[in-house]
């Protein structure tokens, strides 16, 4: 207890050295968590922009088609990556509904066939009306929807991120089919 | 000749009076083994580290050509494959590795569980290996994505699919994850990241450990029944059997990993040479959805139980069984740390392994069939076969195009060409009548859509009297009032 080598000088510098690094370390820290957090720290939605998926007439009234943008945010080394697919539904008059190509249950895409005006996804199962409705399958929720508006001649959404349970594209969920209850 | 052999134990000699590392080394091969674990069942931990070395080694040489973005990854591949000297072969050998060392751990970590070699004092040798074990799935989900593919790229969806079930974080995940809003560049370099540095880097750290701890505490003794572990004797035994008969490691028991690690390697360059390099498969542009995508061989189970799981229950499960399943491996030393070590007296043991193997199997088995997806070409591949149109009526035969045109068979078979999704149709009239078909085929219901909307009348009444015709030599099913 008495020794007086247990307060040495040195003792009390190692212990202030140990101090000093731990500060500069935490000092060093916060640029390196902001470098490795910067994905996570821009708010919901901020990705988002108004693209265009094409001209109207590529979307006739009465039937659904597949429509292209490049998402608004990237790098040049996207390459492909970049080039979206949706499906365009024109209902008629100008009315839209545009769903995102990603299956609500596990991202995988979602194919149009028009003579049972289904969509089906390749995956587990999953089925979806016309509407964007789950009609089968594991889906939790029905096809995720973009906002539209029409610019000109030119089918215009709001998008730009991969749209999952929780970074939803930008409406609402479609209702579900009367036949579903 | 002698003054060759003196240069050479001199320069030997200079090096080790600077490195010091001989006598550990020498110390470190000879320690001693119980007799008993010279046995070809005790082969499997060196296997693994022997894979691990060939992983790293064509790891490397794959980095050389191998271009980490989304742009270039794809093609960099084929380059590999097609264009470079043995590109395909370092390829097929890094694949195939990693699947091999998915199994030899698996198998090593069966091996230590049924021979109790968990139990006191090398709890931690477990623990540390439940976590080799999740970073060696971690190298293989990410080496999936590096092959940047059209099922590396929808692979990716299923990842950020589950990322965004967690609760109010789950967007930052997403983000977090991909490195962005989007599957693109930044998502390929940060796997890259992963699977090149950060993986690696655990990995051969934990290595170390583990096989510090097995040298440190010896090899398990061959299990015996009735020879309880208990911690207040167990030391002594073992120092008391190793002084007994002990046998030095190498080179008495060394042979045998020697000689089954090099059959191993042979068996992975085997399969490199016969099967070849594993994918790529189509190219990652999100644009070409004519694709389905699967995992690799060994998260094939996970895709069937993503399919087979009540969906309600999906989202609780996926985000909590993982953590239970980790945490009840790591517990498993410090609950069952004494005691019994022989299978013959742990039937529970036993139980376990073989229905986790079993279950495993029958999954990914289910998976590479995958039933409960819709076939998506089938409507268009697959005509209807000329028996099921022999001696029908014009409007029975309509009623067949219609079968044909509104993609019925993407899940229902006939004469097993088909999805198997929903019920097959060759006998659909021996159980239903033709009211309870136009109900269902009107108002779907049993993971059935509803056609309602899609059929007119007449076709809903043509298809519904094709089917009818479905019964082979038995009694169509009639209505109580008929």
């Amino acid at each position: 207890m008495n020794d007086p080598s247990e307060y040495s000088r040195r003792k009390f510098l190692f212990k202030i050295s140990l101090l000093v690094n731990g500060a500069v370390g935490a000092v060093l820290a916060v640029p390196v968590l902001g470098y490795v957090l910067g994905p996570i720290l821009k708010r919901n939605q901020s990705y988002n922009y108004w693209v265009p998926v094409g001209n109207l007439e590529q979307f006739p009234a009465g039937e659904t088609r597949m429509g292209q943008y490049r998402n608004p945010d990237g790098t040049p080394a996207d390459g492909q990556t970049r080039n979206l697919p949706c499906w365009v539904r024109h209902i008629a008059n100008n009315q839209f509904q545009v769903f995102a190509i990603n299956c609500a249950h596990m991202e995988c895409p979602v194919h149009w066939f028009p003579a049972s005006k289904l969509f089906m996804c390749p995956c587990h199962g999953g089925v979806y009306y016309e509407n964007g409705a789950v009609a089968a399958g594991p889906p939790p929720r029905g096809l995720y929807e973009y906002k539209y508006k029409v610019v000109g001649n030119q089918l215009m959404i709001w998008a730009g991120e991969l749209p999952t349970l929780s970074t939803e594209a930008s409406i609402a969920r479609p209702g579900r089919s009367p036949c579903q209850g | 000749m002698p003054g060759l052999k003196q240069t050479g134990l001199n320069l030997y000699r200079w090096f080790d009076r600077r490195l010091g590392l001989a006598k550990p080394i020498t110390e470190a091969a000879e320690h001693p083994i119980p007799k008993s674990s010279s046995s070809w069942w005790y082969v499997f931990g060196s296997a693994a580290t022997v894979i691990l070395v060939l992983q790293v080694m064509t790891g490397i040489l794959l980095a050389l050509v191998y271009t980490p973005t989304a742009r270039d990854a794809w093609n960099s591949l084929n380059f590999l494959n097609h264009d470079l000297t043995l590109g395909w072969f370092l390829r097929a050998l890094h694949g195939w590795g990693s699947d091999f060392m998915i199994a030899i751990v698996l198998i090593h970590m069966a091996q230590v569980f049924m021979f109790g070699a968990y139990k006191f004092p090398r709890e931690l040798t477990w623990m540390v290996g439940v976590f080799l074990l999740l970073m060696t799935l971690a190298m293989a989900f990410t080496g999936q994505v590096l092959r940047f593919d059209q099922d590396a790229y929808w692979g990716l969806g299923i990842g950020a699919s589950i990322m965004g079930r967690v609760p109010w974080i789950g967007s930052k995940l997403v983000h977090f994850m991909l490195g962005g809003p989007i599957i693109g560049a930044t998502t390929v370099s940060r796997f890259f990241t992963l699977h090149v540095f950060v993986i690696p880097g655990i990995l051969i750290a934990l290595v170390g450990v583990h096989v510090w701890m097995v040298l440190r505490l010896g090899i398990n003794e061959w299990p015996m029944p009735g020879r309880l572990v208990r911690r207040s004797t167990y030391m002594q035994e073992y120092e008391a059997e190793i002084h007994k008969d002990g046998i030095p490691f190498v080179p008495d028991a060394a042979w045998k990993d020697a000689l089954f690690a090099a059959a191993i390697l042979l068996g992975i360059m085997a399969c490199a040479l016969f099967f070849g390099p594993i994918g790529p498969t189509g190219p990652p542009d999100p644009t070409i959805i004519q694709t389905v995508p699967k995992p690799d061989f060994p998260f094939l189970w996970i895709y069937a139980l993503f399919a087979l799981m009540p969906p309600k229950l999906e989202t609780p499960i996926l985000l909590i069984a993982p953590v239970v399943v980790i945490c009840i491996m790591l517990a498993l030393p410090l609950y069952a740390g004494e005691g019994e070590k022989h299978w013959s007296r742990r039937p529970v043991a036993v139980l376990m392994v073989t229905v986790i193997a079993v279950s495993l199997a029958i999954f990914t088995q289910l998976a590479s069939k995958a039933p409960w997806s819709p076939v998506m070409n089938a409507w268009s591949a697959d005509a209807v076969q000329p028996k099921f149109l022999k001696g029908r009526t014009p409007l029975e035969r309509h009623g067949a195009i219609v079968f044909q045109q509104m993609q019925c068979r993407n899940c229902h078979s006939l004469d097993g060409v088909g999805g198997q999704r929903g019920p097959e149709l060759d006998r659909v009239a021996t159980r239903m009548t033709e009211n309870q078909m136009i109900r269902q085929v009107l108002q779907g219901g049993g993971n059935m859509p509803a056609y309602g909307s899609a059929l007119s009348p007449q076709q809903t009444t043509a298809l519904v009297r094709f089917l009818e015709t479905m019964h082979g030599s038995e009694r169509p099913a009639q209505e109580n009032s008929q």
